[in-house]
C-alpha cells in the first residue's frame, strides 16, 4: 500500500433537513484494492457513494480523488476528473429509451471522438467481458432480466476503462449463482484492468470473496477498516451481530470449505 | 486516461514495434492495416487499456489470417492478461451492427403492423365489454359502487376542468360572432349570426371541443396513473388480494367521465352563447334582448339535444382508450410516455369520427 490515497474523505457531514447522515466521516481507498463499505440500513452507504462521485454536496469535510478536490472545482476539472472512474447505481440505471449497445457506447459517444467501428467493436468486447451474450446489444432494458441489467450497468461503468468502479449493491436482488458469478467477474476485470473498486454491498459473500478491506459504516463515521479477519476482533455491538451472525458464519464456513 | 505521447508503430526488421501510450482516446491515430511481420513489441508501450489491448489482438488477428504465427513480446504481466480476456471476448461478426432493411423486411413489417393494429382494435372492443359488463354488475349491486372514487374522479375530470372548458367555449363563441358577421354583413343578413352562432355552438363545437380538451387532459391522466400502477406491480397486486382492477380502477373513471362531460358540454354551450351574444352586441349592434328572442324562437331544441346525446359516447370513449393504454404500458418509463401520447391521439380521433357518425345518423332520422 502506498501512502498516496486514490480515494480520500476528510470530516465529511451530509445532512438531509435536520437529519444528520455522516458526521465527521473519514476513508482512505488504496489504489488497486476493491474496499467493501458495509453498514446498516440508514448509515449513509449509497450517500457516501453519491458524496464521493459529486452528485451530492456535503455539509462540511473534504473529498479528493486522486488527489484532486470532487467539489469546489472547474467544470472542466471535474469533467476531465469524471472520466476517470465509473459508476454502476443500484438495479443498472440503464438509460430506458437505449438498447444495451447504445447503453454501452453512450460514455463514448459523450466523451470521445471514436469512429462507428472502433466504438461497436469496443462496446461488444466490454458486453462479452460482463458475460453476457453477444445478441444482448440489441435488447432493450425492459427486455432484460435484473441480472443481466446489473451486468450491462456495469459494462457501461467501465466502458471508458476508468481506474476507480463504484458499485452500489452488485449482488442484490441476485440469486447466489448469480451474485458469486458477479463477484467473480469484479475480481476478474480488477485483475485484468487493474482496477479500484469501490463497493457498498450487503452481501457477506462477497466481502469474503472479493474485498480487500472492509469499512464499517455506524454512527455517522468510519467505525473500523481492516480485513475480514479483523473485523471479528472490533469490539461494536453491531460489527459484532454483522460479522458473527449466523449469516457471517455460514459464508465464512463455505470459504473455509473450498 | 490523461493524454500522453501519441502512439505509433513501426514496421523494421519484421517487428512490429509500438510505442506510446495505446488508450481509448489515442487509439484511432494508429494505422494497424498494413504491413505482415511475425513479431509485435509492446515493450515501449506506456499506458494500455482495453482499447488498446483490442488494437493489438486486432494487429494479431490480421496477421493470423495472412497466414503468419505472430509473437506478442514485451509485455507486463498485467498487458498479457488483458489480452488474454479480450482474446476471449473478442465480438464475432454476427452479433453486432445494425441489420439492413430489404423491400420483404419493410412489407414483413407492414404486415405485422396491419395485424397487430387489428389485434388492438378487437383488444379495446374487449376492453369495452369488460367494463360495460362490469359496469351493469354494479348497477345490479350498487353495494359495491365506489363512491368515494367516483366522486374524486367527478371533481378531477369534472369541476377542476370548469374554467378552462368555459373560458375556451366562450372563446369560440367570440370568434364565431367576430367571423360570422364580417360574412354576413355582406348580405345585410347581420342578424342571422345568431342562428350561426346558436346552431353551431349547440350541435358540435360546444360538445366536441369539451371533448378534446377533456380527452387531453383527463385521457392523458388516466392513462398515466393506470401505467404507472402497472409498471409497480399495483395492478398484480390487486389481482392476488382479489380485487377486479376493472372494478376499482376503469368502472369509477369511466362514470364519473359519464356523468360529467353532459355537465361539462351543457356549461361550454352556456360560455359559447354568451361570448356569441357580447360579440354580437359589441360588433353587430344585436342587443341582447334580440338575441334572446331569436335563440328561443329560430332555434329548435334539438340542437341541444342533438349535442346532449353524444356527450355520454364520447365520455364512454375517453375514458375507455385512457384506460386500456394505461393497462398496456410495460415494465419500462419510455412505454409510459408513449402509450399516454397514444392515448390522447387516439381518443381525440375516435371522438371525431364517432362525430361524423352522428352526424349521418341525425342526418338520416330528420333532426
Amino acid at each position: 500500500m502506498t501512502d498516496n490515497p486514490i480515494i480520500s474523505v476528510r470530516g465529511l457531514v451530509t445532512r438531509f433537513g435536520k437529519h444528520t447522515v455522516h458526521d465527521g466521516l473519514d476513508l482512505d481507498v488504496q489504489r488497486g484494492e476493491i474496499i467493501g463499505i458495509v453498514g446498516g440500513s440508514g448509515t449513509g452507504k449509497s450517500v457516501l457513494l453519491h458524496a464521493v462521485v459529486g452528485l451530492l454536496k456535503p455539509a462540511a469535510g473534504q473529498i479528493t480523488v486522486f488527489g484532486e478536490s470532487v467539489r469546489d472545482t472547474s467544470a472542466e476539472d471535474y469533467r476531465r476528473l469524471r472520466k476517470r472512474w465509473g459508476v454502476m447505481f443500484q438495479d443498472g440505471a440503464l438509460f430506458s429509451s437505449l438498447n444495451v449497445q447504445q447503453n454501452v457506447e453512450a460514455p463514448m459517444r459523450e466523451q470521445l471522438d471514436l469512429s462507428d467501428e472502433t466504438r461497436e467493436a469496443l462496446a461488444a468486447i466490454k458486453v462479452r467481458m460482463v458475460g453476457l451474450p453477444e445478441h444482448a446489444l440489441q435488447k432493450m432494458p425492459s427486455e432484460l432480466s435484473g441480472g443481466m441489467r446489473k451486468r450491462a450497468g456495469f459494462a457501461r461503468a467501465i466502458a471508458l476503462d476508468p481506474e476507480i468502479v463504484f458499485l452500489d449493491e452488485p449482488t442484490a436482488g441476485l440469486d447466489p449463482i448469480g451474485a458469486a458469478a458477479f463477484d467473480e467477474l469484479t475480481a476478474q476485470l480488477r485483475r485484468a484492468l487493474g482496477l479500484t473498486v469501490f463497493l457498498v454491498t450487503h452481501d457477506l459473500d462477497s466481502l469474503h470473496a472479493i474485498c480487500d478491506r472492509i469499512a464499517v459504516l455506524a454512527e455517522g463515521r468510519v467505525l473500523a477498516t481492516g480485513t475480514m479477519a479483523q473485523m471479528q476482533d472490533v469490539d461494536h455491538p453491531w460489527v459484532q451481530a454483522y460479522f458473527k451472525g449466523p449469516r457471517a458464519r455460514a459464508a465464512l464456513a463455505q470459504k473455509e470449505a473450498v | 486516461m490523461t493524454q500522453g505521447p501519441v502512439p505509433q508503430i513501426s514496421l523494421t526488421d519484421g517487428v512490429f514495434v509500438l510505442e506510446g501510450d495505446l488508450l481509448i482516446g489515442t487509439i484511432e491515430s494508429l494505422n494497424l492495416r498494413q504491413g505482415l511481420a511475425q513479431t509485435i513489441d509492446l515493450s515501449r508501450v506506456a499506458q494500455f487499456d482495453t482499447a488498446g489491448a483490442w488494437a493489438v489482438v486486432t494487429l494479431e488477428r490480421r496477421l493470423q489470417d495472412a497466414g503468419l504465427s505472430p509473437r506478442i513480446i514485451g509485455a507486463s504481466p498485467l498487458q498479457t492478461d488483458l489480452l488474454a480476456t479480450l482474446r476471449q471476448n473478442m465480438p464475432t461478426k454476427d452479433g453486432a451492427g445494425v441489420m439492413r432493411m430489404t423491400l420483404a423486411d419493410r412489407l414483413d413489417q407492414l404486415g405485422r403492423k396491419t395485424v397487430s393494429a387489428f389485434r388492438t382494435a378487437l383488444a379495446i372492443i374487449g376492453f369495452l365489454g369488460q367494463t360495460v359488463a362490469t359496469i351493469a354488475g354494479l348497477l345490479l349491486h350498487p353495494a359495491r359502487i365506489r363512491w368515494t372514487a367516483i366522486v374524486h374522479h367527478m371533481q378531477q375530470v369534472g369541476l377542476n376542468a370548469v374554467p378552462i372548458v368555459a373560458l375556451m367555449a366562450f372563446l369560440i363563441g367570440v370568434v364565431l360572432a367576430f367571423q360570422g358577421a364580417a360574412q354576413l354583413r355582406q348580405f345585410g343578413a347581420e342578424v342571422f349570426v345568431v342562428d350561426l352562432i346558436a346552431i353551431s355552438i349547440l350541435r358540435e363545437l360546444g360538445i366536441l371541443l369539451t371533448a378534446i380538451i377533456v380527452a387531453g387532459r383527463s385521457g392523458s391522466a388516466f392513462t398515466a396513473a393506470i401505467g404507472s400502477m402497472k409498471m409497480r406491480e399495483e395492478i398484480d397486486a390487486m389481482r392476488t388480494l382479489g380485487l377486479d382492477p376493472i372494478e376499482v380502477l376503469v368502472a369509477p373513471r369511466v362514470i364519473a367521465l359519464i356523468l360529467m362531460l353532459p355537465v361539462l358540454g351543457i356549461i361550454a354551450n352556456f360560455a359559447g352563447l354568451l361570448g356569441g351574444a357580447i360579440m354580437s352586441w359589441i360588433e353587430l349592434g344585436v342587443s341582447p334582448g334580440v338575441f334572446q328572442s331569436r335563440l328561443v324562437g329560430n332555434t329548435g331544441v334539438w340542437h341541444f339535444g342533438v349535442g346532449l346525446i353524444k356527450a355520454p359516447f364520447f365520455a364512454l370513449i375517453i375514458g375507455i382508450v385512457g384506460c386500456f393504454e394505461g393497462m398496456q404500458v410495460g415494465g419500462d418509463a419510455e412505454s409510459l410516455g408513449r402509450l399516454t401520447s397514444t392515448s390522447v391521439v387516439l381518443s381525440i380521433f375516435l371522438v371525431i369520427t364517432a362525430d361524423a357518425m352522428f352526424s349521418i345518423f341525425f342526418a338520416i332520422v330528420g333532426v
